[in-house]
Protein backbone atom coordinates (compact mmCIF):
# COMPACT_ATOMS: atom_id res chain seq x y z
CA UNK A 1 0.00 0.00 0.00
CA UNK A 2 0.95 3.41 -1.04
CA UNK A 3 1.30 5.93 1.55
CA UNK A 4 -0.78 9.30 0.61
CA UNK A 5 1.35 12.31 0.75
CA UNK A 6 1.08 15.92 1.56
CA UNK A 7 4.52 17.10 -0.37
CA UNK A 8 2.57 17.73 -3.48
CA UNK A 9 4.75 20.56 -6.28
CA UNK A 10 1.74 21.09 -8.16
CA UNK A 11 -2.00 22.19 -6.74
CA UNK A 12 -4.32 19.30 -5.05
CA UNK A 13 -7.99 20.34 -6.10
CA UNK A 14 -10.60 18.59 -4.58
CA UNK A 15 -13.16 16.50 -6.39
CA UNK A 16 -17.01 16.95 -5.80
CA UNK A 17 -17.78 13.49 -4.65
CA UNK A 18 -20.86 12.34 -5.64
CA UNK A 19 -22.89 8.57 -4.82
CA UNK A 20 -21.27 7.22 -7.76
CA UNK A 21 -17.87 7.78 -6.94
CA UNK A 22 -17.68 7.99 -2.82
CA UNK A 23 -16.18 4.25 -2.59
CA UNK A 24 -13.56 5.11 -5.46
CA UNK A 25 -12.17 8.19 -3.20
CA UNK A 26 -12.63 6.77 -0.19
CA UNK A 27 -10.08 4.23 -1.41
CA UNK A 28 -7.48 6.91 -2.71
CA UNK A 29 -7.28 7.84 0.91
CA UNK A 30 -5.84 4.45 1.28
CA UNK A 31 -3.45 4.88 -1.16
CA UNK A 32 -5.99 2.55 -3.71
CA UNK A 33 -6.80 2.96 -7.22
CA UNK A 34 -9.87 1.49 -8.55
CA UNK A 35 -11.21 1.04 -11.91
CA UNK A 36 -14.59 -0.10 -13.13
CA UNK A 37 -14.58 -3.60 -14.00
CA UNK A 38 -18.05 -5.03 -15.74
CA UNK A 39 -19.28 -8.44 -14.13
CA UNK A 40 -21.20 -9.14 -17.03
CA UNK A 41 -19.08 -8.41 -20.10
CA UNK A 42 -15.55 -8.21 -17.97
CA UNK A 43 -14.29 -4.90 -19.58
CA UNK A 44 -12.33 -2.34 -17.31
CA UNK A 45 -13.57 1.04 -17.50
CA UNK A 46 -12.61 4.74 -16.61
CA UNK A 47 -13.92 6.90 -14.87
CA UNK A 48 -15.91 5.30 -12.56
CA UNK A 49 -19.49 5.05 -12.52
CA UNK A 50 -22.24 2.24 -11.90
CA UNK A 51 -22.67 1.51 -15.78
CA UNK A 52 -20.80 -0.22 -18.07
CA UNK A 53 -20.20 1.75 -21.35
CA UNK A 54 -19.19 -1.07 -23.18
CA UNK A 55 -22.26 -3.35 -22.45
CA UNK A 56 -24.32 -1.12 -20.75
CA UNK A 57 -24.82 -3.35 -17.50
CA UNK A 58 -25.68 -1.67 -14.04
CA UNK A 59 -23.68 -4.96 -12.83
CA UNK A 60 -20.21 -3.67 -12.22
CA UNK A 61 -17.74 -3.48 -9.12
CA UNK A 62 -14.88 -1.20 -8.55
CA UNK A 63 -11.80 -3.77 -7.81
CA UNK A 64 -8.09 -2.06 -7.29
CA UNK A 65 -6.29 -1.55 -10.06
CA UNK A 66 -2.40 -2.51 -9.79
CA UNK A 67 -1.29 0.94 -10.26
CA UNK A 68 1.24 0.49 -12.83
CA UNK A 69 0.95 1.88 -16.59
CA UNK A 70 2.62 3.72 -19.77
CA UNK A 71 2.60 7.34 -20.70
CA UNK A 72 0.09 7.30 -23.56
CA UNK A 73 0.75 11.03 -24.37
CA UNK A 74 1.74 14.41 -22.63
CA UNK A 75 1.99 17.84 -22.60
CA UNK A 76 4.65 20.19 -20.86
CA UNK A 77 2.34 23.03 -20.06
CA UNK A 78 4.35 25.73 -19.30
CA UNK A 79 2.32 28.69 -19.44
CA UNK A 80 -1.17 28.72 -18.19
CA UNK A 81 -3.29 31.67 -15.97
CA UNK A 82 -4.38 31.05 -12.42
CA UNK A 83 -3.31 28.80 -9.88
CA UNK A 84 -1.42 26.60 -11.52
CA UNK A 85 0.56 29.35 -12.75
CA UNK A 86 3.39 29.03 -10.44
CA UNK A 87 3.65 25.52 -10.87
CA UNK A 88 4.66 25.24 -14.31
CA UNK A 89 5.99 23.67 -16.29
CA UNK A 90 4.65 21.05 -15.03
CA UNK A 91 3.31 17.43 -17.15
CA UNK A 92 -0.17 16.40 -18.00
CA UNK A 93 -0.53 13.52 -19.37
CA UNK A 94 -2.64 10.02 -20.20
CA UNK A 95 -1.43 6.76 -18.34
CA UNK A 96 -2.20 3.79 -19.73
CA UNK A 97 -3.27 1.52 -16.91
CA UNK A 98 -2.16 -2.30 -17.22
CA UNK A 99 -5.73 -3.04 -16.95
CA UNK A 100 -6.20 -1.42 -20.41
CA UNK A 101 -8.02 1.95 -19.43
CA UNK A 102 -5.99 5.43 -20.17
CA UNK A 103 -6.55 8.28 -17.60
CA UNK A 104 -5.65 11.89 -17.52
CA UNK A 105 -2.98 12.76 -14.88
CA UNK A 106 0.30 14.26 -13.68
CA UNK A 107 3.80 12.90 -14.17
CA UNK A 108 5.45 14.25 -10.93
CA UNK A 109 9.04 13.71 -9.03
CA UNK A 110 10.79 14.14 -12.32
CA UNK A 111 12.12 16.70 -14.18
CA UNK A 112 9.90 17.65 -17.16
CA UNK A 113 12.20 16.94 -20.07
CA UNK A 114 12.43 13.04 -18.76
CA UNK A 115 8.96 11.91 -19.49
CA UNK A 116 8.88 10.35 -23.06
CA UNK A 117 5.88 8.44 -24.19
CA UNK A 118 5.69 4.78 -23.32
CA UNK A 119 7.65 5.20 -20.13
CA UNK A 120 6.84 3.14 -17.36
CA UNK A 121 4.77 4.86 -14.61
CA UNK A 122 3.51 4.03 -11.09
CA UNK A 123 0.16 5.88 -9.20
CA UNK A 124 1.30 8.20 -6.06
CA UNK A 125 -1.54 9.90 -4.47
CA UNK A 126 -1.91 13.21 -2.73
CA UNK A 127 -4.02 14.42 -0.54
CA UNK A 128 -6.79 17.12 -1.42
CA UNK A 129 -7.31 17.31 2.28
CA UNK A 130 -11.15 17.23 1.96
CA UNK A 131 -11.62 13.79 2.51
CA UNK A 132 -9.64 12.23 -0.71
CA UNK A 133 -6.58 11.75 -2.90
CA UNK A 134 -5.58 12.64 -6.46
CA UNK A 135 -4.03 9.80 -8.10
CA UNK A 136 -0.56 11.35 -9.97
CA UNK A 137 2.10 9.16 -11.93
CA UNK A 138 5.98 8.97 -11.73
CA UNK A 139 8.68 7.10 -13.16
CA UNK A 140 9.38 4.06 -12.83
CA UNK A 141 12.27 1.47 -14.32
CA UNK A 142 10.91 -0.49 -16.47
CA UNK B 1 -35.94 13.37 -45.92
CA UNK B 2 -33.14 15.09 -47.17
CA UNK B 3 -32.73 18.78 -46.42
CA UNK B 4 -30.54 18.69 -49.85
CA UNK B 5 -31.79 21.78 -51.89
CA UNK B 6 -34.65 22.02 -48.88
CA UNK B 7 -33.12 25.41 -47.49
CA UNK B 8 -30.71 28.48 -48.43
CA UNK B 9 -28.60 30.29 -47.04
CA UNK B 10 -29.51 33.74 -47.52
CA UNK B 11 -28.34 36.21 -45.10
CA UNK B 12 -24.68 36.42 -43.14
CA UNK B 13 -22.78 38.88 -41.38
CA UNK B 14 -20.02 39.07 -39.20
CA UNK B 15 -19.02 41.65 -36.51
CA UNK B 16 -16.46 44.24 -37.57
CA UNK B 17 -15.07 44.89 -33.88
CA UNK B 18 -12.54 42.58 -32.23
CA UNK B 19 -12.64 44.59 -28.86
CA UNK B 20 -16.08 45.58 -27.91
CA UNK B 21 -16.22 46.81 -24.13
CA UNK B 22 -18.84 48.99 -24.52
CA UNK B 23 -21.58 46.68 -26.19
CA UNK B 24 -23.24 44.41 -24.02
CA UNK B 25 -23.48 40.77 -25.11
CA UNK B 26 -27.19 40.60 -25.93
CA UNK B 27 -26.24 43.82 -28.36
CA UNK B 28 -23.91 42.17 -30.03
CA UNK B 29 -26.31 39.36 -30.79
CA UNK B 30 -28.78 41.81 -31.84
CA UNK B 31 -26.29 43.89 -33.91
CA UNK B 32 -25.16 40.53 -35.70
CA UNK B 33 -28.75 39.21 -36.33
CA UNK B 34 -29.92 42.53 -37.69
CA UNK B 35 -26.97 42.72 -39.79
CA UNK B 36 -27.43 39.34 -41.20
CA UNK B 37 -31.12 40.02 -41.88
CA UNK B 38 -30.38 43.23 -43.63
CA UNK B 39 -28.09 41.17 -45.95
CA UNK B 40 -30.54 38.94 -47.02
CA UNK B 41 -33.19 41.41 -47.70
CA UNK B 42 -35.16 40.42 -44.97
CA UNK B 43 -36.55 42.18 -41.09
CA UNK B 44 -36.80 40.85 -37.82
CA UNK B 45 -40.91 40.72 -38.79
CA UNK B 46 -40.06 38.24 -41.15
CA UNK B 47 -38.13 35.44 -38.36
CA UNK B 48 -40.09 32.46 -37.35
CA UNK B 49 -37.73 30.51 -36.31
CA UNK B 50 -34.39 31.09 -34.29
CA UNK B 51 -31.19 29.23 -32.89
CA UNK B 52 -28.57 29.93 -30.08
CA UNK B 53 -26.31 28.08 -28.30
CA UNK B 54 -24.86 28.68 -24.38
CA UNK B 55 -22.91 31.94 -25.34
CA UNK B 56 -26.56 33.58 -25.86
CA UNK B 57 -27.28 35.78 -23.03
CA UNK B 58 -30.17 34.87 -20.11
CA UNK B 59 -32.23 31.89 -19.99
CA UNK B 60 -31.18 30.78 -23.81
CA UNK B 61 -33.73 31.70 -26.66
CA UNK B 62 -36.59 32.98 -24.80
CA UNK B 63 -33.69 35.91 -23.37
CA UNK B 64 -32.74 36.67 -27.04
CA UNK B 65 -36.11 36.69 -28.16
CA UNK B 66 -37.57 39.05 -25.61
CA UNK B 67 -34.16 41.31 -26.16
CA UNK B 68 -34.34 41.69 -29.68
CA UNK B 69 -38.09 41.68 -29.76
CA UNK B 70 -39.04 38.00 -31.83
CA UNK B 71 -42.75 38.12 -31.39
CA UNK B 72 -43.74 35.83 -34.66
CA UNK B 73 -41.51 32.39 -33.29
CA UNK B 74 -42.89 29.20 -33.82
CA UNK B 75 -39.20 27.01 -34.17
CA UNK B 76 -36.59 27.12 -31.51
CA UNK B 77 -33.53 25.26 -30.65
CA UNK B 78 -30.88 26.04 -28.42
CA UNK B 79 -28.64 23.15 -29.06
CA UNK B 80 -25.03 23.52 -27.48
CA UNK B 81 -22.24 21.87 -29.17
CA UNK B 82 -19.55 24.17 -28.19
CA UNK B 83 -18.17 26.07 -31.40
CA UNK B 84 -19.42 24.06 -33.67
CA UNK B 85 -23.02 24.82 -32.26
CA UNK B 86 -23.74 27.12 -34.90
CA UNK B 87 -23.31 24.86 -37.99
CA UNK B 88 -25.56 22.59 -35.85
CA UNK B 89 -27.71 25.27 -36.10
CA UNK B 90 -28.30 25.56 -39.42
CA UNK B 91 -28.50 21.79 -40.02
CA UNK B 92 -31.75 22.10 -37.64
CA UNK B 93 -32.74 24.89 -39.31
CA UNK B 94 -32.53 23.33 -42.66
CA UNK B 95 -34.77 20.19 -41.30
CA UNK B 96 -37.47 22.02 -39.93
CA UNK B 97 -37.99 24.36 -42.61
CA UNK B 98 -38.08 21.18 -45.34
CA UNK B 99 -40.61 19.76 -42.21
CA UNK B 100 -42.21 23.39 -42.72
CA UNK B 101 -42.01 24.22 -39.00
CA UNK B 102 -40.39 27.58 -40.01
CA UNK B 103 -39.30 29.35 -42.96
CA UNK B 104 -36.90 32.19 -41.77
CA UNK B 105 -34.61 30.83 -39.41
CA UNK B 106 -32.12 33.27 -37.40
CA UNK B 107 -28.82 31.91 -36.32
CA UNK B 108 -26.84 33.77 -34.06
CA UNK B 109 -23.35 33.57 -31.99
CA UNK B 110 -21.71 35.92 -29.80
CA UNK B 111 -19.36 36.89 -27.15
CA UNK B 112 -16.76 38.92 -25.38
CA UNK B 113 -13.72 36.88 -23.94
CA UNK B 114 -10.84 39.99 -24.57
CA UNK B 115 -13.24 42.70 -22.34
CA UNK B 116 -16.35 41.04 -20.30
CA UNK B 117 -17.21 38.05 -18.68
CA UNK B 118 -18.28 34.81 -21.20
CA UNK B 119 -21.20 32.82 -20.20
CA UNK B 120 -22.12 29.11 -20.73
CA UNK B 121 -19.52 26.24 -20.31
CA UNK B 122 -19.97 23.02 -18.36
CA UNK B 123 -22.60 22.86 -15.34
CA UNK B 124 -20.60 22.55 -11.89
CA UNK B 125 -21.09 19.09 -11.86
CA UNK B 126 -20.61 16.90 -14.92
CA UNK B 127 -19.94 13.24 -13.98
CA UNK B 128 -16.46 13.39 -15.35
CA UNK B 129 -15.52 16.32 -12.67
CA UNK B 130 -12.92 14.57 -10.54
CA UNK B 131 -11.12 12.66 -13.04
CA UNK B 132 -9.86 15.04 -15.92
CA UNK B 133 -9.64 18.72 -16.50
CA UNK B 134 -9.28 21.12 -13.47
CA UNK B 135 -8.09 17.89 -11.22
CA UNK B 136 -5.15 18.09 -13.48
CA UNK B 137 -4.02 21.64 -14.28
CA UNK B 138 -6.00 21.87 -17.68
CA UNK B 139 -6.80 25.19 -18.16
CA UNK B 140 -8.57 26.55 -21.54
CA UNK B 141 -7.58 23.79 -24.08
CA UNK B 142 -4.29 24.40 -25.20
CA UNK B 143 -3.15 21.55 -22.99
CA UNK B 144 -5.52 18.83 -23.97
CA UNK B 145 -5.23 19.73 -27.44
CA UNK B 146 -1.60 19.41 -27.13
CA UNK B 147 -1.73 15.60 -26.45
CA UNK B 148 -3.32 14.91 -28.94
CA UNK B 149 -0.57 17.17 -30.82
CA UNK B 150 2.11 15.40 -28.87
CA UNK B 151 0.46 11.33 -30.31
CA UNK B 152 -0.28 12.04 -33.83
CA UNK B 153 3.72 13.05 -34.35
CA UNK B 154 4.19 10.19 -32.36
CA UNK B 155 2.40 7.87 -34.97
CA UNK B 156 2.41 9.71 -37.52
CA UNK B 157 5.72 11.92 -37.50
CA UNK B 158 4.11 14.60 -37.58
CA UNK B 159 6.34 18.07 -36.90
CA UNK B 160 6.30 21.50 -35.48
CA UNK B 161 6.93 23.36 -38.67
CA UNK B 162 3.84 21.45 -40.96
CA UNK B 163 1.99 22.91 -37.68
CA UNK B 164 2.70 25.99 -38.52
CA UNK B 165 2.27 26.32 -41.93
CA UNK B 166 -1.49 26.30 -41.17
CA UNK B 167 -0.71 29.15 -39.12
CA UNK B 168 1.39 30.73 -42.11
CA UNK B 169 -1.71 30.13 -44.61
CA UNK B 170 -3.94 31.84 -42.00
CA UNK B 171 -2.12 34.86 -41.09
CA UNK B 172 -1.25 35.29 -45.66
CA UNK B 173 -5.39 35.33 -45.80
CA UNK B 174 -6.01 37.68 -42.74
CA UNK B 175 -3.39 40.38 -44.05
CA UNK B 176 -6.18 40.94 -46.58
CA UNK B 177 -8.79 41.29 -44.32
CA UNK B 178 -9.04 44.92 -42.67
CA UNK B 179 -10.93 43.51 -40.24
CA UNK B 180 -8.83 40.84 -38.98
CA UNK B 181 -6.96 40.81 -35.72
CA UNK B 182 -3.73 39.71 -36.63
CA UNK B 183 -2.79 41.20 -40.00
CA UNK B 184 1.17 40.18 -40.14
CA UNK B 185 1.84 37.50 -42.27
CA UNK B 186 3.81 35.32 -40.02
CA UNK B 187 7.06 32.70 -41.05
CA UNK B 188 7.16 28.93 -40.02
CA UNK B 189 10.13 30.07 -38.33
CA UNK B 190 7.76 32.52 -36.25
CA UNK B 191 5.32 30.26 -35.43
CA UNK B 192 7.78 27.58 -34.18
CA UNK B 193 9.93 30.08 -32.02
CA UNK B 194 7.09 31.49 -30.57
CA UNK B 195 6.48 30.53 -26.65
CA UNK B 196 5.67 26.90 -25.85
CA UNK B 197 2.57 27.12 -24.10
CA UNK B 198 1.98 23.57 -23.39
CA UNK B 199 4.33 21.83 -25.91
CA UNK B 200 4.38 20.78 -28.85
CA UNK B 201 1.84 23.72 -29.31
CA UNK B 202 3.50 27.35 -29.38
CA UNK B 203 1.49 30.29 -28.48
CA UNK B 204 1.12 31.31 -32.53
CA UNK B 205 -0.21 27.55 -32.62
CA UNK B 206 -3.12 29.21 -31.06
CA UNK B 207 -6.23 31.07 -32.46
CA UNK B 208 -7.09 34.74 -31.06
CA UNK B 209 -9.31 35.60 -28.31
CA UNK B 210 -11.60 38.36 -29.54
CA UNK B 211 -15.31 39.39 -28.81
CA UNK B 212 -17.58 40.04 -31.44
CA UNK B 213 -19.73 37.40 -33.37
CA UNK B 214 -21.80 36.83 -36.19
CA UNK B 215 -25.09 35.37 -37.57
CA UNK B 216 -26.56 33.66 -40.67
CA UNK B 217 -30.01 33.58 -42.10
CA UNK B 218 -31.38 30.17 -43.15
CA UNK B 219 -34.65 30.28 -45.65
CA UNK B 220 -37.18 28.27 -47.56
CA UNK B 221 -35.98 27.92 -51.18
CA UNK B 222 -39.60 29.92 -51.99
CA UNK B 223 -38.38 33.17 -49.85
CA UNK B 224 -34.89 32.55 -51.50
CA UNK B 225 -36.78 33.00 -54.84
CA UNK B 226 -38.27 35.82 -53.64
CA UNK B 227 -34.85 37.82 -52.95
CA UNK B 228 -32.57 40.04 -54.25
CA UNK B 229 -29.32 38.84 -53.02
CA UNK B 230 -27.63 35.55 -54.06
CA UNK B 231 -28.24 32.70 -51.52
CA UNK B 232 -26.45 29.56 -50.94
CA UNK B 233 -27.85 26.00 -50.92
CA UNK B 234 -27.45 23.90 -48.01
CA UNK B 235 -26.68 20.50 -49.70
CA UNK B 236 -26.24 18.54 -46.90
CA UNK B 237 -25.02 17.67 -43.54
CA UNK B 238 -23.79 15.42 -40.65
CA UNK B 239 -23.30 15.08 -36.66
CA UNK B 240 -21.76 12.99 -35.06
CA UNK B 241 -20.07 13.05 -31.15
CA UNK B 242 -16.91 11.07 -30.20
CA UNK B 243 -16.87 10.13 -26.39
CA UNK B 244 -13.69 8.89 -24.25
CA UNK B 245 -15.29 5.59 -24.65
CA UNK B 246 -14.59 4.39 -21.02
CA UNK B 247 -11.01 4.82 -21.24
CA UNK B 248 -10.38 3.36 -24.64
CA UNK B 249 -8.92 6.84 -25.59
CA UNK B 250 -7.81 7.22 -28.86
CA UNK B 251 -6.11 11.13 -29.57
CA UNK B 252 -5.66 10.35 -33.44
CA UNK B 253 -8.44 11.13 -34.81
CA UNK B 254 -11.67 12.75 -34.23
CA UNK B 255 -15.57 12.31 -34.91
CA UNK B 256 -15.40 14.23 -38.10
CA UNK B 257 -14.76 10.42 -39.37
CA UNK B 258 -18.11 9.97 -38.99
CA UNK B 259 -19.96 13.51 -39.66
CA UNK B 260 -18.09 14.18 -42.88
CA UNK B 261 -19.42 11.32 -44.72
CA UNK B 262 -22.76 11.67 -43.48
CA UNK B 263 -22.69 15.02 -44.87
CA UNK B 264 -21.06 14.27 -48.08
CA UNK B 265 -23.55 11.29 -48.77
CA UNK B 266 -26.53 13.50 -48.53
CA UNK B 267 -24.98 16.38 -50.83
CA UNK B 268 -23.99 13.65 -53.39
CA UNK B 269 -20.44 15.07 -53.60
CA UNK B 270 -16.87 14.02 -52.45
CA UNK B 271 -13.78 15.25 -50.95
CA UNK B 272 -12.47 15.85 -54.75
CA UNK B 273 -15.56 18.19 -55.48
CA UNK B 274 -14.82 20.66 -52.64
CA UNK B 275 -13.27 24.05 -53.84
CA UNK B 276 -12.87 25.67 -50.18
CA UNK B 277 -12.91 24.50 -47.21
CA UNK B 278 -13.95 26.53 -43.74
CA UNK B 279 -12.46 24.23 -40.97
CA UNK B 280 -13.05 24.88 -37.44
CA UNK B 281 -9.09 26.16 -36.72
CA UNK B 282 -8.98 26.09 -32.83
CA UNK B 283 -5.62 25.15 -33.20
CA UNK B 284 -3.01 24.19 -35.93
CA UNK B 285 -3.66 20.60 -35.07
CA UNK B 286 -7.49 20.67 -35.02
CA UNK B 287 -7.24 21.67 -38.74
CA UNK B 288 -4.73 19.37 -39.34
CA UNK B 289 -6.80 16.32 -37.85
CA UNK B 290 -9.21 17.30 -39.22
CA UNK B 291 -8.17 17.14 -42.93
CA UNK B 292 -7.49 13.77 -42.55
CA UNK B 293 -10.89 13.13 -40.84
CA UNK B 294 -12.84 14.46 -43.58
CA UNK B 295 -11.43 12.97 -46.27
CA UNK B 296 -9.18 15.41 -48.15
CA UNK B 297 -5.87 12.97 -47.12
CA UNK B 298 -4.94 9.68 -45.72
CA UNK B 299 -4.67 9.60 -41.80
CA UNK B 300 -1.31 10.79 -41.09
CA UNK B 301 -0.84 12.63 -44.04
CA UNK B 302 -2.05 15.71 -42.74
CA UNK B 303 1.22 17.35 -41.84
CA UNK B 304 2.83 16.36 -45.77
CA UNK B 305 -0.83 17.73 -47.06
CA UNK B 306 -0.21 21.61 -45.79
CA UNK B 307 3.14 21.62 -47.24
CA UNK B 308 3.55 23.96 -50.09
CA UNK B 309 1.51 26.16 -49.36
CA UNK B 310 -2.18 24.10 -50.12
CA UNK B 311 -4.20 25.78 -47.48
CA UNK B 312 -3.50 29.38 -49.23
CA UNK B 313 -5.98 30.94 -51.58
CA UNK B 314 -6.57 31.77 -54.23
CA UNK B 315 -4.83 28.81 -55.68
CA UNK B 316 -3.74 26.34 -53.14
CA UNK B 317 -5.18 22.68 -53.38
CA UNK B 318 -7.11 23.52 -51.05
CA UNK B 319 -7.65 27.11 -50.24
CA UNK B 320 -9.37 27.19 -46.49
CA UNK B 321 -10.44 29.80 -44.04
CA UNK B 322 -9.66 32.59 -46.30
CA UNK B 323 -10.68 35.37 -44.01
CA UNK B 324 -7.95 34.75 -41.57
CA UNK B 325 -9.73 31.49 -39.68
CA UNK B 326 -9.89 31.85 -35.65
CA UNK B 327 -6.48 31.52 -36.41
CA UNK B 328 -5.76 35.12 -37.71
CA UNK B 329 -8.96 36.57 -37.89
CA UNK B 330 -12.11 36.15 -35.02
CA UNK B 331 -12.43 33.95 -32.35
CA UNK B 332 -15.83 35.29 -30.69
CA UNK B 333 -16.71 34.27 -27.60
CA UNK B 334 -14.27 31.27 -27.82
CA UNK B 335 -16.45 29.71 -30.70
CA UNK B 336 -15.17 29.34 -33.99
CA UNK B 337 -18.47 28.01 -35.65
CA UNK B 338 -20.42 31.00 -36.98
CA UNK B 339 -17.51 32.55 -38.50
CA UNK B 340 -16.81 29.10 -40.55
CA UNK B 341 -20.35 29.28 -42.17
CA UNK B 342 -19.87 33.42 -43.00
CA UNK B 343 -16.37 32.73 -45.01
CA UNK B 344 -18.04 29.96 -46.65
CA UNK B 345 -21.26 32.28 -47.80
CA UNK B 346 -18.89 34.68 -48.99
CA UNK B 347 -16.76 32.50 -51.31
CA UNK B 348 -19.83 31.15 -52.48
CA UNK B 349 -21.16 34.80 -53.73
CA UNK B 350 -17.90 35.36 -54.66
CA UNK B 351 -18.22 38.15 -51.83
CA UNK B 352 -14.42 36.98 -50.28
CA UNK B 353 -11.72 39.76 -50.12
CA UNK B 354 -9.47 40.62 -52.91
CA UNK B 355 -6.83 38.10 -53.11
CA UNK B 356 -8.17 35.41 -51.58
CA UNK B 357 -11.73 34.53 -53.62
CA UNK B 358 -11.44 31.40 -54.75
CA UNK B 359 -11.74 30.81 -58.54
CA UNK B 360 -15.06 29.56 -59.86
CA UNK B 361 -15.85 28.37 -56.02
CA UNK B 362 -18.85 25.93 -56.87
CA UNK B 363 -18.66 23.44 -53.49
CA UNK B 364 -17.61 24.47 -49.78
CA UNK B 365 -17.39 22.24 -47.02
CA UNK B 366 -17.81 24.02 -43.20
CA UNK B 367 -17.11 21.89 -40.10
CA UNK B 368 -16.67 22.68 -36.74
CA UNK B 369 -15.41 20.69 -34.01
CA UNK B 370 -17.22 21.13 -30.29
CA UNK B 371 -15.61 20.16 -27.32
CA UNK B 372 -12.00 18.77 -26.91
CA UNK B 373 -9.30 16.73 -29.43
CA UNK B 374 -8.05 15.96 -26.10
CA UNK B 375 -11.05 14.28 -24.50
CA UNK B 376 -14.80 14.13 -26.10
CA UNK B 377 -15.73 16.13 -29.03
CA UNK B 378 -19.14 17.11 -31.01
CA UNK B 379 -18.47 17.26 -34.72
CA UNK B 380 -21.22 19.31 -37.38
CA UNK B 381 -20.35 19.03 -41.33
CA UNK B 382 -21.94 21.12 -43.95
CA UNK B 383 -21.76 20.83 -47.62
CA UNK B 384 -22.95 23.68 -49.29
CA UNK B 385 -23.18 25.20 -52.95
CA UNK B 386 -23.84 28.42 -55.44
CA UNK B 387 -27.88 29.21 -55.27
CA UNK B 388 -27.86 27.57 -58.65
CA UNK B 389 -25.87 24.12 -58.13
Amino acid sequence: MTTVRTDSALPVPAPIINPDTAEYWAATLEGRLLITRCSQCGEASWYPRPICPFCHSTDTVLEQASGRGTVYTFSVVRKVPGPWAKAAPYVLAYVELEEGPRMMTNIVDCPVEDVSIGAPVEVAFFDTGEGSALPRFRLVDA
Amino acid sequence: MSINGRAFLAGAFEHPGRELPNDSLAQIHATVCLGALADAGLTMEDVDGYFCGNDAAGAGWISMADYMGLRNLRYMDATESGGASPIYHVSHAAAAIAAGKCSVALVSLAGKPRTGIQPGGGGPVVPEDGFEGRMYGVVGSTSTYALAARRHMYEYGTTSEQLAEIKVAATIHASHNPNAFLRKVLTVEDVVNSPLIADPLHRADCCVITDGGGAVVVVSPEIAASLPRASVKILGSGEAGKIVNGGRTDLTYSSAVWSAPRAFAEAGVTPADVDYVSIYDSFTITVLMMLEDLGFCEKGEGGRFVQDGALVAPFGRLPFNTDGGGLANNHPGHRGGITKLIEAVRQLRDEANEGVQVPDCQIALVHGNGGDLGTRMRSATMILGREDS
